[in-house]
């Protein structure tokens, strides 16, 4: 993948996403301040920032950033109302947590030299582990032995049933797999992308005017899949969550 | 895709090289990625629960309240509008017909002036021309009366110069027969 010095024309695309201490040369411990640090740091600052900072007036005619802000509030808000339903509202706190990390964390990815903390396995396997044991758990107490009706599917006809309760299980395990890999892989991507142009516009000379084309046009589109994965991962969130306080079909 | 989690990868010094695989896969940074996200989510969990959700939800509620009351009030300032727009068009009717009521009562009042004025006029004119009839008729008597004692006179002097030994009487009788005659 990384064309490893073979003149001039040494892409490494990977190399934005290797996590490492910020202030020492030494190993990479648990507790080390690394560049995944900084970044996430930032992201939660970037939060505190347009939330608390931005509705710091309090004002019915909102400023710019209170406004930003309730956009945001009522985004989330509706989607956890509309997709999960009315009783769901007590989890909004949790699901708007994930949706502003993932956001701050997705749009300062796009800025230059910066770190991608979404486009790591282990933080999206996180986000997404914590969802469907917490959506499981939940299911259980909320429902008993009884949220187990969620994969027999008790519209099909009989002989069916075994067979779909089979398939609903499987892809009931699946969920976290996908709700991780969807996100960490679209980041990854789109990343690495745009640092293979960066690439070619260093290599091609009075060309270059091409990629640097390319690269804008990729940017814009990444600018989008930062917040179009945010969301997306939110309201599979919802789903999921839905699927634990209501399980039958 | 093969990962080579080596030591090399973690030191930032030779940097272009690092990355043979995918960074993503390398286990050896993951203990350190999960214990800072769980740091961050946990920090925004707080952040956002004991500030800023309450907060926006407070002004949102705020917001609505005002606009509400808003409402209310611009309804009943309409109704308000409305009622003191018939209130001056009522005014307006009224004073109209007051209007013509005094100037009906005008009309009528300067009518009654002018026939006054008109008959009052009328017997001035006519007592004047009473007036003048009899002051007319006075000159004419007056008139008549002269001539009759110019006309006696004149008779004795003309009897007398034609050499008749006139009489007074008889002359003045003569005239008086002859003006009767004439008139």
């Amino acid at each position: 993948m990384a064309t490893a010095s073979d003149g001039g024309f040494n892409i490494a695309p990977m190399d934005q996403f290797v996590v490492q201490p910020l202030f020492s040369d030494g190993p990479l411990g648990m507790f080390t301040v690394s560049n995944a640090t900084l970044w996430m740091a930032l992201a939660v600052v970037c939060t505190v920032l347009l939330l608390v900072v931005g509705s710091r007036g309090r004002a019915v005619i909102p400023s710019r950033a209170q406004s930003v802000a309730e956009l945001a509030y009522g985004f989330v808000y509706k989607m956890v109302e509309d997709v999960t339903g009315k009783d769901a509202v007590r989890y909004f706190p949790y699901i708007m947590t994930l949706f502003m990390f993932i956001l701050m964390a997705n749009m300062l990815a796009l800025i230059p030299t910066s770190f991608s903390p979404t486009s790591h396995i282990a933080v999206t396997a996180v986000l997404a582990l914590a969802v469907f044991i917490g959506v499981t758990v939940l299911g259980f107490v909320k429902n008993g032995a009884s949220f187990l009706s969620l994969f027999w599917v008790s519209s099909a006809p009989l002989a069916l049933r075994p067979i779909l309760a089979i398939i609903e299980l499987i892809s009931y395990f699946v969920r976290p797999v996908s709700h991780s890999v969807r996100l960490a892989g679209n980041i990854t991507a789109g990343h690495a992308v745009l640092k293979v142009f960066a690439g070619f516009a260093a290599a091609l000379g009075v060309f270059s005017f091409l990629p640097i084309l390319a690269i804008t046009a990729i940017y814009a589109l990444e600018v989008l899949v930062a917040f179009i994965q945010a969301y997306v991962f939110t309201i599979l969130t919802c789903v999921y969550l839905k699927d634990a306080l209501h399980p039958h079909h | 895709m093969a990962t080579e989690p080596t030591t090399a990868v973690l030191t930032p010094g030779d940097a272009p090289a690092d990355a043979t695989g995918m960074p993503q896969l390398n286990v050896e940074s993951f203990p350190n990625q999960i214990f800072w996200l769980v740091l961050a989510l946990i920090a925004i969990y707080f952040v956002l629960s004991r500030v800023a959700l309450p907060r926006i939800a407070s002004v949102l509620a705020e917001r609505q309240g005002t606009i509400t009351n808003d409402i209310a009030a611009a309804e009943e300032l309409k109704q308000k509008a409305a009622e003191a727009e018939k209130a001056y068009e009522k005014a307006l009717a009224d004073a109209r017909a007051e209007a013509n009521r005094i100037a009906e009562e005008n009309k009528a009042e300067m009518q009654a002036e002018i026939d006054a004025a008109n008959a009052r006029a009328e017997a001035e004119i006519a007592e004047k021309m009473e007036a003048s009839e009899a002051r007319i008729a006075e000159i004419r008597d007056g008139a008549m009366q002269s001539v009759e004692t110019v006309a006696k006179e004149t008779a004795y002097a003309v009897v007398e110069s034609l050499g008749f030994d006139a009489d007074q009487g008889q002359t003045d009788a003569a005239v008086e027969k002859q003006m009767k005659g004439a008139a």
